[in-house]
């Protein structure tokens, strides 16, 4: 056997699931799609004392749109999401195809990999790039977390140890935004050394709104603000955009290891993002898509 | 000694009906190993990189060593074992005989699994698609040309 002894217990509803957290504390630990937690529970880097599966609580799969938001329920997989975001959400349709495997995305749900917040996933990147927010669930009641004060640390978030996540939401851009995704890995499905999703909305020519988001280059998923408000207002042109792409990773401190050295994947966020954001601005004067 | 929790799971494995006790914390994987005897399912990295426990959980592929058996109560899945029909291999099979698509044999259960949702979703896959979907399944005997071509071959009319 893999894992240290648990307790293991499948409630059917996320009030029974809170009613766990709340006794459980630190102690417990929900299981989604697995796909981030079990391999910590073979290798033994996670020992929680209780298993909380939420797989058998049910409407918790769900992906449905609402005034321009989009709503993932805690246990929808990534596989379904992309399904979903295909022809809807372009830029996280590609964002999905980059995690992990086919195999992976069957089991891996959105969420799980957002509260993960591993620093090279993308997902919790996505989540930035997209405005979005989870909707954390505990005895007292629900809270919606916005992205920037989701994230605090490599694989720490600001959630209590008594809330779960029940939903993620995301604000779907208008069609006519143009998006790019780009990563550098060793291999497809690999965690990314480094990566960047942009969003560009043009108005007359200028640049109305943009949002970039890196992954793999620090300790948490940012925001580039300081390239963001650069950008905003300007007419595109090459220089503007190299210069973005310097201000997005001028204050980065990304991690050495065998993978790469820090000074290596701040040079390949910089071009990453000098190309994500050409991507984006040509997409987005095609109107979209 | 540590009180072990168990649980009763029952479940369909390749269209047969079992019913078993098991440590809570028991990986499907193992469980299909050891507790079914269905030991073509592989165990290599176990934590979800390698591909070898790959199964079919209600039709799509899945790291059997990423869940626990209790999960699987109630579902029904396909090994390697479920493949061919009696004596006559599956198609799949055939080819990676024919285009000798495996060599030490591994990774070739996840692979066939991989392979075979594949082509249920996608009949035609490039040879670009064909290399994404087995990205995720690990081999580290033929250099993965041969497997191409076999997944090629029996995704041929």
């Amino acid at each position: 056997m893999k894992p240290a002894p648990f307790a293991y217990v499948d409630p059917r509803s996320i009030d029974e699931v809170v009613e766990h957290l709340a006794r459980h504390g630190e102690d417990a630990k929900i299981l989604a799609g697995g796909q981030s937690l079990m391999p910590m529970l073979n290798l033994r880097l996670a020992r929680p004392s209780v298993i909380v599966d939420l797989n058998r609580v049910g409407g918790l799969d769900s992906i449905t749109e609402r005034d321009g938001v989009l709503f993932v329920g805690a246990l929808a997989r990534q596989r379904a999401v992309e399904r979903w975001a295909t022809p809807r959400l372009p830029l996280l349709a590609a964002a999905l195809r980059l995690v992990g495997h086919t195999a992976i995305r069957n089991r891996g749900t959105v969420a799980g990999s957002i509260v993960h917040a591993d620093p090279a996933a993308e997902l919790p990147a996505l989540l930035l790039c997209l405005d979005g927010a989870v909707v954390a669930r505990s005895r007292a009641g629900e809270r919606q977390i916005i992205a920037r004060d989701l994230f605090h640390g490599p694989l720490m978030t600001s959630l209590r140890a008594d809330e779960g996540v029940v939903e993620t939401r995301w604000t779907l851009p208008p069609t006519a935004a143009g998006w790019s995704v780009r990563e550098m890995a060793r291999r497809h499905g690999d965690f990314a050394l480094v990566g960047v999703a942009a969003l560009v909305i043009l108005a007359r020519g200028a640049i109305a709104r943009v949002r970039i988001a890196l992954f793999g280059a620090g300790p948490v998923a940012v925001r580039a603000e300081a390239a963001e408000h650069a950008l905003a207002g300007q007419t595109p042109k090459p220089a503007l955009i190299e210069e973005a792409a310097r201000l997005a990773v001028e204050r980065l401190e990304p991690m050495s290891d065998l993978h790469a050295p820090a000074a290596y994947r701040l040079s390949v966020a910089r071009t990453l993002t000098a190309r994500a954001l050409a991507d984006a601005l040509a997409r987005a004067s095609e109107g979209g898509h | 000694m540590i009180h072990e929790p168990i649980r009763t799971v029952r479940l369909h494995v390749n269209g047969a009906k079992h019913e078993r006790s098991v440590e809570v914390r028991k990986s499907l994987a193992d469980f299909l190993r050891d507790d079914l005897d269905l030991t073509g399912t592989h165990v290599g990295c176990e934590h979800g990189v390698c591909g070898a426990c790959t199964v079919l959980l209600e039709g799509e592929p899945v790291r059997s060593c990423l869940l626990l058996a209790v999960q699987a109560d109630g579902a029904s899945l396909t090994t390697v074992e479920g493949l061919a029909d009696g004596e006559r291999l599956h198609p799949l099979q055939q080819a990676f005989w024919d285009h000798h698509g495996l060599q030490c044999g591994f990774c070739t259960p996840g692979i066939l699994l991989t392979a075979k949702a594949l082509l249920e979703e996608n009949p035609h896959p490039s040879e670009e698609e064909i290399r994404e979907a087995i990205s995720g399944n690990l081999c580290r005997c033929t250099g993965y040309h041969f497997i191409v071509e076999a997944i090629r071959a029996a995704a041929r009319p």
